[in-house]
């Protein structure tokens, strides 16, 4: 059973605490901006290959040839995305630490409701982080291949968000405390960005490596945004589309069922 | 059919109870941190579970506010099983916990919104609610302050405030007032006697603050080691141990007053050493004019009277034969041999 209210407050209580950290904003901000400023322009003179896409962007590679920076924007929105929403998930640790976790879970609500708060507190602050990097990126000369890809960009950018709250759920449903932090951020998310192909095609990688970039989900939402703001990509943008809202939903679907099954003291 | 009287039993047991529990037992892994306790506490009771740190009184509540599941046994909270109607006690139940369990980037007020809606209070019934327990806790002035900028102190009483706000028909405090300061202990102390009178709650209060629960609980369960060694009022608890201990000084011939003192029945015991009587006996203050009446008319001059009440210290003492203080060491010791238990987290 679903209680809307309880989801509508816990989205509420994320925005006001959102908004009241200013330099989390910037913070979250100034980091994918100066990975994209270096590295963009860092790289941008060399040939890297492999930019134009495979077997679904083939035939618009042909026609213009694309720079390692504009390659490089979806990437490091899904990056910066991929990082917020994990750890937006991964606060249900932070409220364990300040004791707040009991006073949720001692309310007379389902805890579905309690994921389903976070799910979309969370959804909403990282959309909101990953608008606000397209738009700099946009004013400091980042050009779409057409502007009406902008619409399903986002929405390739609100599964990658719903996707790793939910994995983020999971692992803080399974730890005590923050003692596992560091294992997370370098055994899980930072081979989830590398094998994602955010910053290099991915099919540059070695072919052994190849199911495991299948395997993860920032994959399909970088192609997909790919696809629909530069016009090429692997895969097409229907294809990212289906798998990646699959690996959403079975993220939601497990985030809450670890989630309720959590000892809450 | 077994399932259907034994919950018959259980409605028959509970009427008019706010809590009712039988045999509730909870295991960590072999550490029987709760073990098996019976008890009940009757509506607009001030109910107290003392004992030392790691007896098992916070897992007690942890169970009784549906935090954990227990082991095994029974437990109804304002007439709900805490198994099996957990929604039901929780919309029954107000809680502050041990260690705060505040939101420090919402303000105060903003705290007991987000409560108030978690509860399913509508708009106007919140406004009105709020304004009635920040008046009661006295942080009106402070609603719109962040909680994090808050003192201890006032931390505590947001915390009492919101468990208020739904108005739950039983309330439980864990330790509230511990790491308090004694000013600020008096003052909790005070709006938790006056919370029970003025509104009538059922209150289950954890301590290991022996004055505490002597000033506050009508009735005191004292627990050690996962279970009930004894559960009574404070001054019949305090009557277990034989009464109070009169010790009178007199000028001369306290052999002769010993001797009259022996005759009487109501003394439990009298000893004697140097000029001095220690009597012991139930209701001391009543009994010291009797004394002193007797002396004179021996002929006796009394120059110096004292009395003293067993303390629940003296009780803790009886019941286990250490002092919580003792005990409290003794189970840390046991912790510190046992890396795998949850010291932490059994109290």
């Amino acid at each position: 059973m679903i209680h809307w209210t309880a989801v509508a407050v816990m989205w509420l209580r994320e925005m006001k605490r959102f908004l009241r950290a200013r330099s989390r904003i910037v913070g979250a901000l100034a980091m994918p901006l100066f990975f994209l400023a270096f590295m963009g322009l860092g790289f941008n003179r060399m040939a890297v290959p492999g930019l134009a896409g495979g077997a679904a962007g083939g035939a618009a590679a042909g026609t213009h040839s694309l720079s390692y920076l504009r390659f490089l924007v979806p990437g490091i929105i899904g990056m910066s995305m991929l990082f917020t929403s994990t750890f937006a998930g991964l606060s249900v640790l932070w409220d364990r630490e300040f004791g707040f976790l009991k006073e949720i879970m001692v309310a007379p609500v389902s805890r579905v409701s309690l994921v389903l708060g976070r799910i979309a507190g969370g959804t909403t602050t990282t959309l909101i982080q990953g608008l606000l990097l397209l738009s700099v990126s946009i004013v400091l000369g980042f050009r779409p291949g057409s502007w009406a890809g902008l619409v399903p960009a986002v929405l390739f950018m609100f599964l990658i968000a719903v996707t790793f709250i939910g994995l983020g759920l999971v692992f803080a449903s399974n730890m005590k405390d923050m003692q596992g932090f560091s294992i997370i951020m370098n055994f899980i998310m930072f081979p989830l960005l590398f094998l994602s192909g955010a910053l290099y095609p991915m099919k540059n990688l070695p072919v052994w490596l190849r199911p495991l970039s299948y395997a993860d989900p920032l994959t399909y939402g970088i192609d997909g945004m790919r696809a629909t703001l530069l016009g090429v990509s692997m895969f097409s943008a229907a294809l990212n589309l289906a798998v990646l809202a699959g690996f959403s939903l079975l993220m939601v679907v497990l985030g809450a069922y670890f989630f309720e099954h959590s000892e809450s003291v | 059919m077994r399932e259907e009287i034994i919950s018959e039993q259980a409605a028959g047991a509970s009427a008019g109870d706010a809590i009712w529990v039988e045999n509730l037992t909870r295991t960590f892994g072999d550490l029987r941190a709760v073990d098996s306790i019976t008890f009940s506490v009757p509506s607009g009771e001030l109910f107290g579970l003392l004992g030392p740190n790691g007896a098992g009184k916070t897992t007690t509540l942890n169970m009784l506010s549906t935090l954990l599941k227990p082991t095994s046994g029974r437990a109804l909270v304002a007439g709900y099983d805490v198994s099996r109607h957990r929604d039901r006690v929780r919309q029954s139940i107000g809680i502050v916990f041990q260690e705060p369990a505040l939101d420090g980037k919402l303000t105060g007020r903003e705290n007991l919104e987000f409560h108030a809606m978690m509860y399913g209070l509508d708009r106007d019934t919140r406004r009105r609610r709020i304004e009635e327990v920040l008046a009661l806790v006295e942080l009106t002035d402070k609603a719109k302050v962040l909680a994090e900028k808050y003192s201890g102190g006032m931390k505590r009483r947001l915390e009492i405030a919101r468990g208020l706000v739904h108005r739950p028909r039983v309330m439980f405090l864990d330790e509230p007032t511990l790491g308090l300061d004694t000013q600020t202990r008096r003052h909790i102390w005070d709006y938790i006697k006056k919370l029970n009178r003025e509104t009538g709650v059922t209150i289950i209060l954890t301590t290991h603050y022996m004055e505490e629960a002597d000033y506050l609980c009508h009735r005191i369960a004292i627990m050690d080691q996962g279970r009930f060694v004894a559960q009574d009022t404070p001054s019949n608890l305090k009557d277990l141990l034989g009464g109070d201990v009169v010790s009178l000084e007199f000028e001369n011939r306290a052999e002769e007053m010993l001797a009259a003192a022996q005759k009487l029945d109501w003394i439990k015991k009298a000893k004697q050493h140097d000029g001095c009587l220690s009597l012991t006996m139930e209701r001391g203050e009543r009994r010291i004019p009797e004394l002193i009446s007797l002396a004179q008319g021996m002929g006796i001059t009394v120059t110096c009277v004292l009395l003293r009440k067993p303390s629940l210290e003296d009780v803790f003492l009886h019941f286990t034969g250490r002092t919580i203080r003792e005990q409290e060491a003794s189970l840390a010791e046991r912790h510190r041999g046992h890396p795998h238990g949850r010291p932490g987290r059994g109290r």
